[in-house]
């Protein structure tokens, strides 16, 4: 068997470890926790009767154990359970409805973040020490701090309400949502060659994915200032000097693609901040994906949805680390075990 | 890093020197120490009464009212004054009660390494790769809003923070010469970790302490912003926000920037104060 292959089964095998305790926080937290759902549910006036036949249904009247093993088997055979408001729905469904958006979303802000960390991390690291590094760093420290809900207002009133240039809200323009493929409007559209459908979804994607990949950009510029700095002081550069090469043609022919590697290991943990930057995105925008899903949830106190939304998020956030660690070994084959 | 670098006459010459870190660190901490002053102060400070209307609605700002009213004429100021005293209190105790859990929890794992160590390491690793605010949500949407409730939501998110730096540190700590001195003369490992290492991981806590801070305002402000902080009418940045979010668009822009600038500002005092504090006195990992 190959290294990598081992690598690939280990770290797969790792993820499973990780979920099951992602899962059994989420039960600590759903089921152990003050706070009776029941009475979340029905509020303080309900009559014991009702609590206690909601509690039957709920599960809620066994001991913590045999509800802690449903749980578990239930998930296992990939069953979230219903919804308990507006026809019951199975809760996978719901979130399958919104969680496109979500992933559209974190992708739109994911290439903003990498595009605005590359250029200032690349301006910061090729003159280290100086001036523009220093302002740099600042930006990185700034832009971190820069409040979600806050920034994306005063977008949208500069660019929405004032100019006119891009819509304040929503997904697309409801006349030309595209077929249903993959619920990504901008590949659905693509897919089904539906300009003006293309054209709206892009639109309506400018300004949250601006806001969400701003506010994570100064990860990037750190991340790209320290490898290039780091690359470009290897003796491989120096070769490179010393055949004449331009400063530029050493820049982005080899220099770059190497500091890039190290990047791909913080992915992972990225993901995790796009996914928790996108519910405030969500919420300001009224982008209806996952963020938006849950706090309605919250609100409706639909208990078994809420639940089923926190799990999926652990569920989702395990896969991707272990993909993105994958990925890495691929892209470096010092990566083995 | 020893201890003898914690004490105030060096760390201040260090700053000193250290160019734009030091900067970084006076500016910092200017801000965090005004908005201390102001939470402490709030009662001298604030113009009008926070929670009651102090004129009419919607007024924008005006010298009697320099940074103008709410929806329902509550003084932006004074609101804005009283919600610091919100976040500080939440932030404080959170923190207090990450370190409480976190601090001794690191401590025993990376001393006593082993089985515990593996089995503590992967349930704090798999808490640290869940996504912050979401965590804090799920909390805080079961306990319910309230200051004590949010302040668990957050402690329960920075609780791995505080763990890995530690279990880190106690790692390369427990390998060094002292340690080992320490032991051979016989000492017993719960005097070696309270005597010896505890005092030696200080440092680390105080560096993270300020970064993670930055991280805890936002992730408060955003409790608040989706409505699971503190229950109305006490007043508070990212609920303020919230409630003025219907009317901005409208040209109302007074309501919403100012307790949003608060939160900028103040993530950015601790951002700066921890970022500046890492690079001079070194160590720490950044989150």
């Amino acid at each position: 068997m190959t290294s990598l292959r081992v690598y690939i089964i280990t770290r797969a095998l790792l993820t499973i470890p990780m979920i099951f305790i992602l899962l059994t926080l989420v039960f600590v937290i759903m089921r152990i926790l003050p706070g009776n759902p029941v009475l979340a549910i029905v509020g303080m006036k309900a009559t014991p009767e009702l609590i206690e036949s909601l509690e039957k249904q709920l599960g809620l009247d066994k001991p913590w154990w045999v509800q802690y093993i449903d749980y578990i088997s239930n998930l296992l055979r990939g069953d979230l359970g219903r919804s308990m408001i507006w026809g019951r729905r199975p809760v996978i469904a719901e979130i399958m409805d919104r969680f496109p958006a979500t992933v559209e979303l974190t992708i739109g802000g994911f290439i903003v973040s990498v595009i605005l960390g590359l250029v200032t991390g690349v301006i910061a690291g090729v003159k280290p020490g100086g001036k523009i590094d220093a302002t740099m760093r600042i930006y990185s420290i700034v832009v971190y701090t820069l409040f979600i809900p806050l920034i994306g207002m005063i977008l949208q009133y500069i660019f929405g309400v004032q100019l006119k240039l891009f819509p304040v809200g929503g997904r697309i323009d409801p006349l030309v949502t595209p077929e249903h493929i993959t619920g990504l409007y901008v590949l659905d559209a693509i897919l089904t060659l539906n300009f003006p459908a293309l054209i709206s979804a892009l639109k309506h994607l400018v300004l949250p994915s601006f806001t969400l990949g701003l506010v994570l950009s100064g990860v990037y510029t750190r991340l790209v200032r320290s490898s290039l700095i780091e690359v470009l002081s290897q003796d491989f550069i120096r070769a490179c000097r010393s055949r004449g090469l331009s400063e530029r043609v050493i820049l982005y022919k080899h220099a770059l693609k190497n500091a890039l590697v190290p990047i791909l290991t913080m992915m992972g943990l990225q993901f995790a901040l796009l996914l928790a930057g996108a519910v405030l995105t969500e919420t300001t925008f009224s982008w209806p994906g996952m963020g938006t899903f849950l706090m309605e949830r919250i609100a409706y106190r639909d208990f078994t949805t809420v639940q089923g939304t926190i799990v999926f998020y652990a569920v989702f956030v395990a896969l991707i680390s272990l993909v993105v660690d994958v990925v890495y070994a691929y892209v470096d084959p010092r990566i083995r075990y | 890093m020893r201890i003898i670098d914690l004490l105030p006459k060096r760390v201040w010459e260090k700053v000193r020197d250290a160019g734009i870190d030091g900067y970084m660190v006076v500016i910092g901490a200017i801000i965090v120490v005004f908005f201390i002053f102001i939470a402490v102060f709030a009662d001298f400070i604030s113009p009008y009464d926070p929670i009651s209307p102090a004129g009419p609605a919607v007024t924008p700002p005006s010298p009697e009212y320099p940074l103008g009213t709410d929806s329902i004429g509550r003084d932006v100021l004074s609101r804005l004054i009283y919600g610091t005293r919100t976040i500080m209190m939440v932030i404080i105790i959170s923190t207090l009660l990450s370190m409480a859990i976190g601090i001794p929890l690191g401590l025993i794992s990376g001393y006593v390494g082993g089985k515990i160590d593996r089995v503590l390491s992967i349930i704090m690793d798999s808490i640290y790769a869940f996504p912050g605010l979401i965590l804090a949500i799920a909390v805080a949407a079961v306990l319910g809003p309230g200051t004590y409730n949010t302040s668990i939501s957050l402690a329960v998110v920075y609780i791995p923070t505080y763990f890995r730096m530690i279990r880190g540190h106690v790692l390369s700590l427990r390998e060094s010469l002292f340690i080992e001195a320490a032991r051979a003369i016989g000492a017993k490992s719960s005097r070696i970790i309270l005597k010896y290492i505890l005092p030696n991981t200080l440092f680390i806590v105080t560096v993270v302490f300020s970064l993670n801070v930055a991280d805890a305002v936002l992730t408060e402000a955003g409790l608040s912003f989706l409505g699971l902080s503190v229950v109305s009418p006490t007043p508070d940045w990212g609920f303020d926000l919230k409630n003025g979010q219907r009317y901005f668009l409208s040209g109302y822009w007074w309501p919403v920037t100012f307790p949003g600038l608060a939160i900028i500002l103040l993530a950015l005092g601790f951002g700066l104060l921890g970022e500046g504090l890492n690079s001079i006195l070194g160590g720490g990992e950044r989150t």
